[in-house]
């Protein structure tokens, strides 16, 4: 079948306007938030935690904070626009017109990897005005933040579907999404926990994210680039399928 | 032979124990003005939505100018819109951009769909609205933005579900002004309303449905003139006064209702007249006037549902 890719741009367009739209909540807010964290963690932890060699702290977390603003962003795009169409009944438009399942998919989590790389450079930009940051391979770092901000994007878009109010949403979201971030490796390396939790981390999806994003910057992280890529790619193509399957059959969209 | 406009075929949908339509099987010409009626729970919305592809059908399929609404929805729903019964909002567009949005989910841009946006809000009475946001609109606004969203593709089939709810007059004569002009211009229009008035004037034909159930398919016209009564309204004298209990059984039998206009019976059309005039006379009915009409399309809806709209 012919992509339809005019209507996919027009959505795609009205999510990018739509979080633009309120830009203070969805993109500003967020950046000071992260500040915050980079502020309070990098100042009293500085002396306290061992990380790489010849980083600080603060330089070490940099990374993680904005692959954690990416993540959160991501999903919260996504999964707050379904909810508020759903609530708001504008959704009907959208299955109302000739777009597909797929191109819906991508119009949202499209949209879900720009607020996510908007936020995140909202982040960097402070972090490295702030702090001596370099980047030793800028593509890896792009790669691991579109990849991970899409996983996240279809995360989310799988919570704004399932969902059918916003205290489901805020509770995949408290419960799963936050929990996961902040155990993903964002304030610390794994090497620094005890062995149980070290082999846990291993099966958070979300460190994987970060530990490959974190080596784009400073040519180290706590397991292989290539695995952290290939557990992202994997994570995203189960996301993709999933979604497309809950899309195709209409779960909780067509009755 | 033209292909219907639409065609239902033993389409059936069913929530857990309840049957919402149990195989329907019609079709709408293409170019009619197409009634959908029914009491509240009839089907109606559910057969409109399976239509649109809000709702999947159990079994049974549904085309559209001859694109069925599953398996080619694409093209189904780029010749079908759809003016749902709900009130929608978004909170963050205004109405113009709402409009560009849609047509750009058809493939529709540039300066002729623009030309068309501009014509649609100056048609709805809504050009200075154009950059306000739903919420700010009163409820029948709102419905006139419903319909330029479903017409944002110029669709050959209009879909219009209970557009009038909760209209004022003004902006109802308005909208069927504008509904009238599209279907001289050749669109088909399928209308569900609970106002049968509006039907009868406006309907070429018109289905019924109760509990899921297809009860009448015909031409307006000849619905009412099937039906198998008519009504005399006996206008009595200021002065007479009377019981329903206390006159004879075969007025008691053809007795509908009293109000400030006269007292309303329904004969069977082959009775004489003059039978009915002489049972008032002997019952000494005082009788200053009289009037004496066909059915109403409500009154046929009453009888084939046997419910109140």
């Amino acid at each position: 079948m012919q992509m339809n890719w005019v209507g996919c741009w027009a959505l795609f367009m009205k999510e990018v306007r739509r979080f633009y739209s309120v830009a203070v909540q969805t993109i500003f807010a967020p950046v000071v938030a992260s500040l915050l964290y980079l502020l309070i963690f990098g100042q009293v932890i500085e002396a306290r935690m061992d990380v790489y060699t010849g980083l600080s702290y603060s330089q070490f977390i940099i990374p993680g904070l904005v692959m954690m603003t990416i993540l959160q962003n991501a999903f919260s795009n996504t999964s707050s626009s379904l909810i508020q169409s759903k609530m708001h009944g504008n959704l009907t438009f959208v299955m109302l017109s000739p777009i597909s399942p797929l191109e819906l998919y991508l119009a949202f989590v499209s949209a879900s990897i720009v607020r996510g790389l908007a936020v995140g450079l909202g982040v960097l930009v402070v972090g490295i005005w702030g702090f001596d940051i370099v980047w030793q391979s800028p593509m890896w770092i792009l790669l691991f933040a579109v990849l991970s901000a899409a996983v996240m994007g279809g995360v989310g878009m799988t919570a704004g579907i399932l969902a059918d109010k916003y205290d489901h949403l805020a509770a995949f979201q408290n419960f799963i999404i936050i929990p996961l971030t902040f155990l993903s490796g964002v304030f610390y390396s794994i090497h620094a926990l005890p062995e149980f939790w070290q082999v846990f981390s291993h099966f958070n999806p979300f460190f994987y994210m970060v530990d490959g994003f974190r080596f784009g910057f400073f040519n180290q992280s706590d397991v292989s680039v290539l695995f952290s890529l290939a557990i992202t790619v994997l994570f995203l193509v189960a996301v993709t399928v999933i979604n497309l399957i809950l899309l195709y059959k209409g779960v909780k969209i067509r009755h | 032979m033209h292909t219907p406009a639409v065609s239902f075929q033993s389409v059936h949908k069913q929530y857990g124990e309840l049957s919402a339509l149990k195989s329907i099987s019609f079709d709408v010409r293409p170019g009619c003005f197409f009634g959908l009626l029914g009491p509240n729970g009839a089907g109606k919305s559910t057969l409109i939505n399976t239509m649109a592809g809000l709702v999947k059908p159990t079994s049974g399929t549904i085309q559209v100018n001859g694109h069925d609404v599953v398996k080619d929805y694409r093209q189904a729903r780029r010749t079908l819109g759809v003016v749902p019964q709900e009130l929608i909002s978004d909170p963050f567009f205004s109405i113009q951009d709402l409009l560009t949005i849609q047509g750009g989910y058809f493939g529709l841009k540039g300066r002729a769909q623009a030309k068309w946006i501009d014509e649609l809000l100056s048609r709805l009475a809504l050009s200075d609205k154009r950059n306000a946001l739903t919420h700010e609109l009163s409820g029948g606004m709102k419905r006139r933005v419903l319909i330029a969203m479903a017409l944002v593709h110029q669709p050959q089939v209009l879909v219009l579900d209970e557009p009038t709810a909760g209209v004022d007059v003004d902006l109802r004569k308005t909208l069927w002004e504008f509904t009238k002009d599209l279907h001289k211009k050749g669109h088909t229009i399928i209308l569900t309303t609970h106002y049968l008035e509006e039907a009868e004037a406006l309907c070429e034909e018109v289905a019924i449905l109760k509990s899921g159930n297809l009860k009448a398919l015909e031409t307006t016209s000849e619905l009412i003139s099937r039906h198998q009564y008519r009504y005399l309204r006996v206008i009595p004298s200021a002065t007479h006064q009377f019981l329903v209990n206390q006159l004879p059984v075969v007025l008691q039998q053809r007795y509908v209702e009293q109000d400030v206009n006269g007292v309303l019976f329904r004969l069977e059309k082959d009775m004489p007249l003059n039978s009915m005039l002489g049972w008032l006379s002997d019952a000494g009915f005082d009788v200053q006037d009289l009037t004496s009409r066909n059915a109403t399309l409500e009154e046929v809806f009453l009888d084939l549902t046997g419910e109140v709209e």
